[in-house]
C-alpha cells in the first residue's frame, strides 16, 4: 500500500471518528446531568486530539519536502485559529479585562492569518508559474 | 440549536484544514490546499461571530482588533522578500505564541464566557489546561523572538553559553511545574502570572544557546510548539476546533523537525542543548590535519566557465550562502545558458540546506527554476558519479565527505551530497573558512576540486558573463 493510499485512508477513518465524537458529544450533552458534564467532555476532547493528532502525522508525511515552507506558512495560518477563543472572549463582553486580553489576541492572531495565508499563496504561486515553462 | 451550528461550522472547518494540508502533497493541488485553508478560517470566524450573545459593541471591537492585525499582516506578507522568509515565520510564530498566552488570560478573567466556571472558582481540570496553555504559549513567543533576532541578525548567530546553563533550565522547568500545580490548587491570579513570567524566560533561555545554523529546527519545533498552544487553549475553552487544528499543527512542526535532525544526523535532545559548532577541540584537531595537506587549487570564473561549457551533465548545490549573497536568480541565468549548451542542469538539495525547512525550494522557485530540476538528496546522490560538474555555491558541510569517513569528526555520520563524485568540484566561497560544525572541508584540497574565491553572486555573475561571449 502506498502513503499516499494510507493518508487518504487515514484522514477518512479520522474525520469518520471526529464525526461520530461529535455526535456522542452532543448526545452527551443532552443526557448527562451537569455535574458529570465538566468530567466527560474532557475525554471525548482527549479522543478528538489524539485522532487529530494520527491524521496531522499521516497527512504530514506526505507533504512533499519541496513543499516544506508552505507548509510551514500554512500551518502558521491555521494555528492562529486560536482567533475563535479572542472573539469569544472580546464579543460576550463578561468583563473588561477579558475584552482588552481578548482584543490584543485577536488583534496579532489576525496579523498571523491574514500574514500566514498571503505568504504562502506567494510562495505557492511562484512554484505555479515556472510549471507552465 | 445555535450551539449545534457553531460546532458543526467549527467542524467543517477542520476538515477544511486538514485538506489545506493534504494539498500540499503536490504543488499543482497546493494553491488549492492554501484556499480550503482561507475558507476554513473564515467560516471558523464568521460561525463564532454569529453565537448567541454576541453583543453589538463587542462586535464592533472584533472587527477592528481583525482589521487593524489584518492589515499589518496583509501588508507585511506581500512585501516581505522570500530571503527572509525564515525570520518572517519566527515573528508569526511568537504572535501566535502571545495570542494564545492573551486568550488565556481573558478565560481567567472571564471564565463565564466560556462555561469553565466562575471567576474566582474555575473548575480544576480547566485550571490545568490554562496553565499548560499559557506556559506553553509564552515559552514559543519568547523563544520565537530570540530565534526571529538571531535570523533576522539582530543578535549574534553564535550560540551563547555559559556554565551551569542546562541546570539553571532543569531548575525553572521544574519551578514552572510546581508554580502550575499551586496555581490549579489555588486559582490565584498572581501565580498565572508568575507562570507566564517565568515560561517567557524559559523561552528566552531555550533557544539562545543554539547556534545560526540550526534554526531550521528551531523554527520547526516552535512551529510544533504553537499548535500544542493552540490545543491546550483548545482543551481550555472545550473548543473542538482548536483541539484539531492545534494537534494538526503540533504533529507537522514535530515531523519537521525530526526530518531536520536526521538530515544532520542528530538527536533533538543534542541540538536542543545548543552550543554545536564551538567546540575548538576538534577544529583544532582538523586543523592540524590540514598541514600536510596538497595546496588548494584556485580558478578563475572563466576557467569554470570554459570548463562548464564543455560539461554534459551539471548538478548545482545551493547553500545558505546562495540566500545570503541573493544569488539564485543569476543561478539560474547560468543554469539557462549551459540548457542552451545542451547540458542538463539540476539542483540537489540537502534537508538542512538553508535556515528554513524547504528554504532553498522556495529561493530556486522564485528564480523560476524549474520544479522538476530541483532534486532531493536520496533521489540526486547516485547522479554525482555521472555529473561531469558539480558547482557547490554557499554550501559546505552537507558535501563534506568527512562524514563518512572520519568517525571523530563532529559532523560523523550527517548524510551528505556526494558532490566528490563528479568530475570537476567547483565551490564558491569568499574564504577558506571552515562551515558551522567548525570543521575543515577535505574537500577542498582534492585534485579534482577547484575553489572559486568571492561572492557567490559575483562569481556566479561572471561565469555568466563568459559563457555569453
Amino acid at each position: 500500500m502506498n502513503p499516499t493510499e494510507l493518508a487518504n485512508q487515514a484522514s477518512a477513518t479520522a474525520q469518520r471518528a471526529l464525526e461520530l465524537a461529535q455526535q456522542a458529544r452532543m448526545m452527551a450533552e443532552a443526557h448527562v446531568a451537569p455535574v458529570a458534564a465538566a468530567a466527560d467532555p474532557f475525554l471525548f476532547l482527549l479522543t478528538i486530539f489524539l485522532l487529530a493528532c494520527f491524521v496531522g502525522y499521516y497527512v504530514v508525511w506526505n507533504v512533499t519536502p519541496a513543499l516544506h515552507s508552505p507548509l510551514m506558512g500554512v500551518t502558521n495560518a491555521i494555528s492562529s485559529v486560536i482567533v475563535v477563543g479572542a472573539i469569544l472572549a472580546t464579543g460576550l463582553g463578561e468583563s473588561l479585562a477579558a475584552q482588552v486580553f481578548g482584543f490584543f489576541a485577536a488583534m496579532l492572531a489576525a496579523v498571523n492569518i491574514f500574514g500566514g495565508f498571503i505568504v504562502t499563496r506567494r510562495m505557492l504561486a511562484m512554484f505555479q508559474t515556472k510549471k507552465k515553462g | 440549536m445555535a450551539a449545534t451550528f457553531s460546532t458543526l461550522a467549527y467542524l467543517v472547518a477542520a476538515v477544511l484544514f486538514i485538506l489545506a494540508l493534504r494539498g500540499l502533497s503536490h504543488p499543482t493541488t497546493s494553491r488549492r490546499g492554501n484556499l480550503f485553508g482561507m475558507v476554513g478560517m473564515g467560516i471558523a470566524i464568521l460561525a463564532t461571530l454569529l453565537r448567541p450573545g454576541m453583543g453589538g459593541g463587542g462586535v464592533g471591537l472584533i472587527i477592528l482588533a481583525l482589521a487593524i492585525g489584518g492589515g499589518v499582516g496583509a501588508y507585511i506578507a506581500s512585501r516581505i522578500q522570500m530571503t527572509a522568509l525564515p525570520q518572517l515565520v519566527a515573528a508569526f510564530h511568537s504572535l501566535v505564541g502571545m495570542s494564545a498566552v492573551f486568550v488565556a488570560a481573558a478565560a481567567f478573567y472571564a471564565p463565564e464566557s466560556f462555561g469553565i466556571g466562575h471567576a474566582g472558582a474555575i473548575h480544576g481540570g480547566s485550571l490545568v489546561e490554562m496553565s499548560l496553555g499559557l506556559a506553553i504559549g509564552a515559552i514559543t513567543f519568547s523563544g520565537s523572538v530570540i530565534a526571529f533576532a538571531k535570523l533576522q541578525a539582530l543578535m549574534s548567530g553564535a550560540p551563547i553559553i555559559f556554565k551551569g546553563q542546562h541546570w539553571l533550565n532543569l531548575g525553572l522547568g521544574v519551578l514552572l511545574l510546581a508554580l502550575i500545580i499551586g496555581f490549579v490548587a489555588s486559582g490565584s491570579a498572581a501565580l498565572f502570572w508568575l507562570i507566564a513570567i517565568l515560561a517567557f524566560a524559559l523561552g528566552f533561555l531555550l533557544i539562545i544557546p543554539i547556534g545560526g545554523a540550526d534554526m531550521p529546527v528551531v523554527v520547526s519545533m516552535l512551529n510544533s510548539y504553537s499548535g500544542w498552544a493552540a490545543a491546550g487553549i483548545g482543551f481550555t475553552l472545550g473548543n473542538l476546533l482548536l483541539i484539531v487544528t492545534g494537534a494538526l499543527v503540533g504533529a507537522s512542526g514535530a515531523i519537521l523537525s525530526y526530518i531536520m535532525c536526521k538530515g544532520m544526523n542528530r538527536s533533538i535532545i543534542n541540538v536542543l542543548l545548543g552550543g554545536f559548532g564551538t567546540d575548538s577541540g576538534g577544529a583544532a584537531a582538523a586543523g592540524a590535519g590540514t598541514a600536510d595537506r596538497a595546496p588548494v587549487k584556485a580558478g578563475s570564473p572563466e576557467d569554470a566557465a570554459y570548463i562548464m561549457k564543455n560539461a554534459q551533465k551539471i548538478i548545482v548545490v545551493p547553500g545558505y550562502g546562495m540566500a545570503v549573497a541573493q544569488a539564485q536568480q543569476v543561478l539560474r541565468e547560468m543554469g539557462d545558458l549551459l540548457k542552451k549548451e545542451g547540458a542538463t542542469v539540476e539542483y540537489a538539495i540537502h534537508p538542512v540546506a538553508g535556515r528554513m525547512p524547504g528554504h532553498m525550494n522556495v529561493l530556486l522557485a522564485e528564480a523560476n527554476v524549474p520544479y522538476e530540476d530541483v532534486k532531493e538528496l536520496e533521489e540526486i546522490n547516485p547522479e554525482f558519479a555521472e555529473a561531469d560538474v558539480a558547482y557547490v555555491i554557499g554550501a559546505n558541510d552537507v558535501t563534506n565527505p568527512a562524514a563518512k569517513t572520519d568517525k571523530s569528526s563532529a559532523i560523523y555520520g550527517m548524510p551528505i551530497l556526494d558532490v566528490e563524485k563528479a568530475k570537476t568540484v567547483f565551490f564558491v566561497k569568499r574564504g577558506m573558512s571552515s562551515g558551522y560544525a567548525g570543521v575543515d572541508n577535505e574537500l577542498f584540497f582534492r585534485p579534482n576540486t577547484m575553489m572559486l574565491f568571492g561572492d557567490a553572486k559575483k562569481v556566479t555573475q561572471e561565469i555568466v558573463q563568459a559563457l555569453q561571449k
